[in-house]
């Protein structure tokens, strides 16, 4: 993608400074602090980062799908098409969700009812969103069953998810999210409970839609491969923040965080010498309890200095749109870097 | 689904018959006496003929086969001949279950108790049941509301206070305190005009709330516990992104979920509607099914009490096959073939 064209435009998403805490039986955890991101139209920004690095309740909170309580959005705002959502009723947020803005979620197997029909549950928001009556409803639900690439299409409408293999009910719940064209389409790790195979055939079927219909896409994993092949732009979250943003080809040819080197390394490399032992991140992902006051990452970080245990790094642009949030840059500290890269 | 009901239908008549037998055997076993209920000066050469004249001398396989020609070859023709107004066969000589105690058919008895029953006993059944899916469903939405613990206490209590209890005292309150209500159920009352229509109210009223109260205590408890379940379910969530009100959500796609365990239990807990409560008949002295069979219990009435209690069989085998196939109509994922 030319990451030049899109960038340019005005952003469909605007979130900025977004926090959200749940409170728990032993206290607060601070899920999310003061994430900023935008998305442009037609744009795919891949979301990164390890388990509990707060991705999924970063979108979740920002289209109120999250129970509240015990979700608490905090602060931020959330500009889509010039209002805030986060100060909209609950009415007019409900007309956004599934109208301008799709969701699929992680795991097909459980995210469809299982005592209603596909059909059914295609034809829900079309029947709410856009005031279709059945036969209106159930001849869209044909098209875009067709479009995420279901054979047979109209026989299946009658058919209940057990019916279907994970990859196709995917496919479904793909289908229910575009049912009504939306501007913003939010894909929570949709490939990660399916086998290589199925995945390559739901990217392929995703990089075939961003075509065709031009919709934002927001797509959220931990796997780097996948980022590579499909994303214009990569954020990097850790700790509830994020701690580095960029165009994909400057993320993966130039990263600036160590964490975002530190899950670079972790991949295992086709081409070169094969390297004894494949690289992890050692220790476990914060469980922040209170707003971070200090670098998250630091207890993990090769290159922790003094001033990363005083105040947390703000995140700050380096290029054009290359944000990072780090005291350490690899230019100026290359010496001290070599020695332990 | 038709050839697992067909083949299920045809799988009760062996259980029956095996049911219909260790029932007799039972009350075989049982030390009752069926003289024992007559005056004392009776001789006891007297009491022996009394007992041979009923059959009680004959061995146990002959008492048993004819027990079972009286219920299944004779009632089953004598109802045929009633409804055709005609005669079948003998039916003048034909040999009816009749009780020991009362010289009339069983069957007759069990029609005569049968309405006051139905009313009583099934109308609080289904005002158990009115009343506890919209608390259970309404508690576990609001989970730990002030609203869903006054349930769940009210519930608590419900289930584990005895409606010897909770019957006795309304009797205390309302009939013998404020005197709203009688505490006698009067079987003679006929409905023919609104004072009469009231009466059979307030009779009723009682009982039924006794009734109602048990029964949606343990309704209301499944309604929320499955409601609990399905609440955080992945395709809630999905609802919910889909943009559906709340409404939409609980009440169309958690509730349909949550509705498959509970319709189980209300299926299985019919058969207990026509078995009557036993307890609460005896409270509020309602002349139904319960009471039937107490008394058979008492005087040794052996034909009563096993046709009675062979018709509870009946009922509880059968609705557990209409459990099963409605199982199999509200979820999907299972269909018997």
């Amino acid at each position: 993608m030319p990451d030049g064209a899109i960038s340019d435009l005005v952003p469909i998403l605007d979130v900025k400074g977004l926090k959200t805490v749940f409170s728990t039986r032993s206290g607060e955890v601070h899920a999310v602090n003061s994430v900023s991101f935008d998305l442009a139209p037609g744009e795919l920004l891949g979301v990164v980062g390890e388990s509990g690095s707060g991705k999924s309740v970063t979108m979740m909170s920002l289209i109120g799908l999250l129970p509240q309580p015990p979700a608490e959005i905090r602060d931020g705002s959330v500009i889509f098409e010039g209002h805030d959502i986060l100060q909209m009723s609950a009415d007019d947020l409900r007309d956004i969700r599934g109208r301008e803005i799709g969701f699929v979620f992680q795991d097909p197997m459980t995210s469809l009812n299982p005592v209603f029909t596909i059909g059914f549950q295609i034809m829900e928001p079309l029947r709410r969103h856009m005031g279709m009556n059945r036969a209106a409803a159930r001849e869209r639900a044909i098209e875009l069953l067709e479009l995420v690439g279901i054979s047979d299409p109209g026989p299946r409408l009658s058919d209940y998810p057990h019916q279907f293999s994970g990859g196709m009910r995917q496919r479904v719940m793909i289908a229910i999210a575009l049912a009504c064209d939306p501007k913003v389409l939010i894909a929570d790790e949709p490939t990660t409970a399916l086998d290589v195979t199925i995945q390559a055939q739901i990217l392929e079927l995703v990089r075939d839609l961003r075509q065709k219909l031009g919709m934002g896409i927001i797509w959220i994993t931990h796997d780097l491969g996948v980022i590579a092949g499909i994303a214009d732009r990569v954020m990097v979250m850790y700790g509830g923040q994020v701690v580095e943003q960029a165009p994909v080809h400057e993320l993966f040819s130039n990263p600036r965080h160590p964490y975002t080197r530190a899950l670079l390394e972790t991949l295992p490399s086709i081409a070169g010498g094969r390297s004894k032992r494949l690289r992890t991140i050692e220790g476990q992902p914060p469980a922040l309890s209170a707003q971070p006051t200090s670098c998250p990452f630091r207890a993990r970080c090769a290159h922790a200095m003094a001033v990363c245990a005083q105040k947390n790094p703000p995140i700050e642009r380096l290029a054009h749109r290359h944000d990072v949030a780090c005291f350490w840059s690899p230019d100026n500290a290359d010496n001290a870097g070599e020695a332990d890269a | 689904m038709l050839n697992f009901t067909i083949r299920r239908l045809l799988f009760t008549i062996p259980t029956l018959l095996l049911i219909s037998l260790i029932i007799f055997l039972l009350l075989d076993l049982a030390p009752n006496d069926p003289t024992g209920n007559l005056p004392l000066t009776i001789p006891a050469e007297v009491r022996e003929q009394i007992r041979k004249a009923l059959g009680l001398g004959d061995p146990i396989y002959v008492r048993y086969y004819r027990w079972l020609v009286q219920f299944f070859v004779n009632e089953p023709l004598n109802l045929l001949g009633e409804w055709t107004h005609s005669c079948i066969g003998d039916c003048e000589n034909r040999l009816r279950v009749t009780s020991w105690a009362t010289r009339s058919p069983v069957v007759d008895l069990i029609a005569e108790r049968m309405p006051q029953t139905l009313w009583v006993v099934g109308l609080s059944y289904v005002v158990g049941i009115l009343i506890a899916v919209p608390i259970g469903v309404y508690s576990a939405y609001r989970q730990y509301s002030w609203f869903d613990q006054l349930g769940t206490f009210i519930s608590m209590i419900g289930f584990s206070v005895p409606t010897f209890f909770t019957g006795v005292l309304m009797i205390v309150i309302f009939s013998v305190q404020l005197r709203w209500f009688p505490s006698i159920y009067d079987t003679t009352l006929r409905v023919t005009d609104w004072s009469s229509l009231g009466a059979q109210i307030r009779q009723m009223a009682m009982p039924v709330f006794v009734l109602a109260l048990y029964n949606a205590a343990q309704i209301s408890r499944f309604m929320r516990a499955s409601m609990l379940d399905n609440l955080n379910q992945d395709y809630v969530r999905t609802a919910r992104a889909k943009g559906l009100n709340e409404r939409v959500v609980v009440l169309v796609h958690v509730l349909r979920n949550s509705l498959i365990p509970v319709v189980t239990v209300i299926a299985l807990g019919v058969p207990q509607v026509f078995g009557g409560a036993i307890i609460t008949e005896q409270v509020f002295k309602v002349n139904g099914l319960g009471q039937l069979l107490i008394i058979g219990i008492q005087g040794a009435d052996i034909p009563l009490v096993q046709t009675l209690t062979f018709i509870f069989a009946v009922l509880i085998v059968l609705f557990n096959l209409i459990a099963d196939i409605l199982y199999g109509i509200l979820d999907p994922r299972i269909r018997y073939d």
